[in-house]
């Protein structure tokens, strides 16, 4: 379409723009009681307006076009901000649907606006909703990543057990992931404490697989290169089956089926290092 | 395999290591309604997460069919695994423990087939690759 048809829309919209805001308002008003303040309302359906009278301006028709690049970026972080604040996605999108309420009002009454004017504008109306909800799930899928991040650093506690020993009670799935950062916690507070056992115990862990085993033999080789030695604690008689079954070989790791088993071994070995240079 | 059909089918897909976690829950939901013993149990969930790790990596993702089994008085769960991915072209060289194509232990298929009951695999070169295995109750 040519750049004429765009500014005659962005006319359009700037000439009748108190009808279309009051219309879209009340729209967005009854929809979202109690969730946004009139005002706050009328400042976002604004700044909406601006930007999309202003990318009319510059000939864009389409949202994709480099026009309305500002528009975009508005749409983009109104639904970010919403998804955070827990909006639902109708809440989110009927903001910038609602706009359509104003439009309707155009083909209402008979002031000259074409119907081909209006089924552009009704379109990139369409397209400013879709948009908007692309963002929302976005913003959304980011939120989910951040806390599967932050259940990552919750759910790997290495704490210590006594002086010299440390440990790390794991909890569901051992995944790469979780591995390097547990890894990487337990070597740093090894440095830190001072110690020079630690018992990595496994009783939350629901299945060991090779990966789950290859995963806790680097983590021990880790362990011990920094001269600290590591058990594994709180294999249940069905992981010790499985993990035979499996052909898995623990080596000369030491294993011991309780946390207290483990704890006991720890520092008895202390007790000896001890003695033996008393 | 004893002629036995299934009383209904499940079906996931396997495209992430998320769903890797997802077969293993659903896998030890089955074994769980089948009454399987604790040890069977964890043995069919862990050679279900060997092989829908191997679907993943190896097979480029694909989808798993879980079953529930009935033979008499025993009741069982069945799990296929199904890729298109390039199939194995040396099954024995595979079903060897401790080699692998990957970087992994090289135990996840041959130690699949020691964790459970009963064990097929039907692959070709360029032909994708099934494995189907099953474990009852006693």
């Amino acid at each position: 379409m040519p750049g004429a048809d765009a500014a005659r829309l962005a006319e359009i919209l700037e000439s009748r723009r108190a009808d279309i805001s009051a219309a879209w308002l009340d729209a967005v008003i009854t929809e979202l009681r109690g969730r946004t303040t009139r005002s706050e309302a009328e400042r976002e359906q604004g700044e909406i307006l601006d930007a999309l009278v202003g990318g009319l301006r510059h000939g864009g028709l389409r949202l994709t076009d480099p026009a309305f690049d500002g528009l975009r970026g508005l749409l983009a972080d109104l639904s970010a901000t919403r998804a955070r604040l827990g909006f639902t996605p109708r809440e989110t999108a009927v903001g910038v649907f609602a706009l359509k309420e104003g439009l309707y009002t155009l083909a209402a009454d008979e002031q000259g606006t074409g119907l081909v004017e209006l089924m552009s504008l009704v379109r990139l109306v369409d397209d400013l909703g879709l948009f908007t909800f692309e963002s929302f799930a976005a913003a959304r899928e980011a939120i989910i990543a951040e806390q599967a991040e932050q259940l990552l650093e919750l759910s790997t506690p290495v704490v210590k057990l006594w002086e010299g020993v440390v440990a790390v009670p794991l909890v569901g799935t051992l995944d790469s992931a979780r591995t390097q950062v547990v890894m990487e916690k337990l070597l740093q507070t090894l440095v830190d404490t001072g110690s020079e056992h630690a018992i990595i115990d496994i009783t939350g862990v629901p299945a060991v697989d090779t990966q789950v085993a290859q995963h806790l033999l680097k983590t021990v080789v880790a362990a011990r290169l920094m001269g600290a030695e590591c058990t594994i604690s709180g294999i249940r008689p069905q992981i010790a089956q499985t993990i035979v079954a499996l052909g898995i070989e623990f080596g000369d790791i030491s294993t011991k089926a309780t946390l207290a088993d483990a704890l006991v071994a720890a520092l008895r070995a202390n007790g000896t290092a001890k003695s033996a240079i008393g | 395999m004893t002629a036995v059909e299934p009383d209904a089918a499940q079906r996931l897909a396997i495209a992430t290591d998320g769903d890797v976690v997802r077969v293993r829950q659903a896998v030890r939901a089955l074994a769980q309604g089948a009454r399987l013993s604790l040890v069977d149990q964890t043995k069919l969930v862990t050679a279900a997460s060997e092989l829908a790790r191997n679907t993943l990596i190896y097979g480029g993702g694909g989808e798993a069919v879980l079953s529930e089994l009935t033979n008499g008085r025993r009741t069982g769960v069945r799990v296929e695994f199904r890729d298109d991915g390039p199939g194995i072209g040396d099954l024995d060289q595979a079903m060897t423990d401790g080699w692998t194509s990957g970087n992994g232990l090289g135990l996840g298929l041959s130690g699949a087939r020691r964790l459970v009951e009963q064990f097929e695999i039907d692959t070709a070169p360029g032909a994708g690759t099934r494995v189907t295995i099953a474990s009852w109750s006693r």
